[in-house]
């Protein structure tokens, strides 16, 4: 039940966004993720934004991993 | 190759070379479960390794009580109950929320707690009850809908409070110790919330190593990994592998919201028992919105079903193919327990996925 799905914010109305995710867009909520702005990838859950999805560190984890990995094949 | 399958090879020799004992690993939470049976990294992993289901189905371990209460409240004349789908098919004592639903009972599933306000605000003479179960990803979304609900004046929302904390439900089997715990696979969305430090003292108290992991088959392996080698190298802490989501004071916000609407109380985790401070309720200034308090009902006397283990197989101490009714007499089409019904309980997982 703490499953929280990716969307990318394409608008804010005060306390709310549209976001789209894979296509469908829906409502959200943004009062736990103020800082929240256009464009945003956040995670969401239960009609509520509750963290941006932090794009570099994503990288990084995969960069991180493929050079330990292949370092010692 | 795909980069990706040869990443998870990788790690999987990786995990391989790490795991020459036996070695317990719990994954905290449900959604683990179902991502660990979906992606078939139980059969992957070396016979060494042993990966336990937690206490993190909220469905799974809300108590039997609460379910028989929700329904009484169901049942009452102008009532409408709104709740998350997970809960419909939970059975209580002697009913579910489904079989009052044939009976003529107002239950709206909703995807988000807002949902629920939305269906106060429209049915300004009905009262509207909202299950409000499960842990620290979801009890926030709440928080901020009843502030909502006050800021608009909205009075005949209410909300039922099942709410629960990982933590201390960790803290409690580490205690414990009746199930031998290596290490944890701690949950990615609880902890994007309440971020790393909360876990910190699992691995200063009981020297159990704890990795903070994402979904992705990926994070998973990754995240076992990390374990591994925090044992190999007898340092256990607290680590981070799904920082994409999460950072170590987690989300501020949302745990200003928690703190604004909410007490710690003890609370029953069906199963397992009652959990000092594992619990929150609505505090004094929000005791108007407590539908335990608005709708005062006697406290029904709970009966479990019999035969059902789910109590041991969420503190790690058996597996489902260990009950004798699993995938026998209890099958997701005819579940006897908690652990069957809810999507991403063990034997759910098990079950839909062969692992018997
Ligand atoms: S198989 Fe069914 S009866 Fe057995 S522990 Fe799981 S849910 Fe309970």
């Amino acid at each position: 039940m703490c499953l929280a799905i990716p969307g990318r914010i394409k608008r804010i109305e005060g306390e709310f966004g549209i976001a789209n995710f894979r296509g469908v867009e829906r409502r959200i909520g943004l009062m736990l993720l103020p800082e929240a702005k256009v464009g945003d990838w956040v995670l969401v859950h239960a009609g509520f934004a509750i963290q941006r999805i932090d794009q570099e560190k994503a990288q990084e984890t995969l960069k991180m991993l493929e050079e330990v990995l292949s370092y010692e094949e | 190759m795909r980069n990706e399958s040869r990443l998870a090879q990788g790690l999987l020799h990786k995990i391989e070379e790490l795991a020459t004992e036996e070695t317990n690993l719990m994954e905290v939470c449900g959604t683990h479960t179902m991502a660990i049976s979906s992606s078939g990294i139980r059969k992957m992993i070396p016979r060494t390794l042993r990966l336990l289901s937690g206490p993190g189905c909220p469905v799974c371990v809300t108590p039997a009580e609460d379910i028989d209460w929700i329904i009484e409240i169901a049942r009452l004349p102008g009532v409408i109950l709104a709740t998350f789908g997970d809960m419909v098919k939970v059975p209580g004592s002697a009913s579910s929320l489904e079989a009052e639903m044939a009976k003529g009972a107002e239950v709206k599933v909703v995807y988000s707690p807002l949902d629920a306000l939305q269906i106060a605000e429209r049915n300004p003479k009905r009262r509207v009850c909202f299950v409000g179960v499960g842990f620290e990803t979801t009890s926030p979304t709440v928080a901020s809908t009843i502030l909502l609900a006050k800021k608009r004046g909205v009075r005949n929302l209410f909300i039922y409070p099942g709410f629960k904390l990982i933590p201390p439900a960790m803290g409690f089997l580490s205690e414990k110790k009746e199930a031998k715990i290596d290490g944890f696979i701690c949950p990615g969305h609880v902890s994007v919330i309440i971020g790393s430090r909360p876990y910190e003292f699992i691995p200063k108290r009981f020297g159990i190593p704890c990795v903070i992991t994402g979904f992705e088959p990926l994070d998973v392996l990754q995240g076992i990994w990390m374990l591994l080698l925090q044992r190999a190298n007898n340092h256990p802490r607290v680590e981070i592998q799904y920082r994409r989501g999460v950072t170590e004071e987690g989300n501020p916000c949302a745990l200003a919201s928690l703190e604004r609407v909410f007490v710690r109380c003890d609370s029953q985790w069906r199963g397992i028992g009652v959990i000092p401070s594992s619990g929150l309720g609505l505090n004094q200034e929000f005791a108007d919105y407590d539908a335990k308090r608005a709708f005062d009902l006697p406290k029904p006397k709970p009966l479990e079903p019999r035969g059902c283990i789910c109590g041991p197989i969420m503190m790690g101490l058996k597996v489902p193919p260990d009950c004798s009714l699993f995938g026998e007499r209890c099958t997701p089409q005819t579940p006897v327990g908690p652990c069957m019904v809810s999507s991403e309980g063990a034997c759910a997982a098990y079950y839909k996925y062969g692992e018997t």
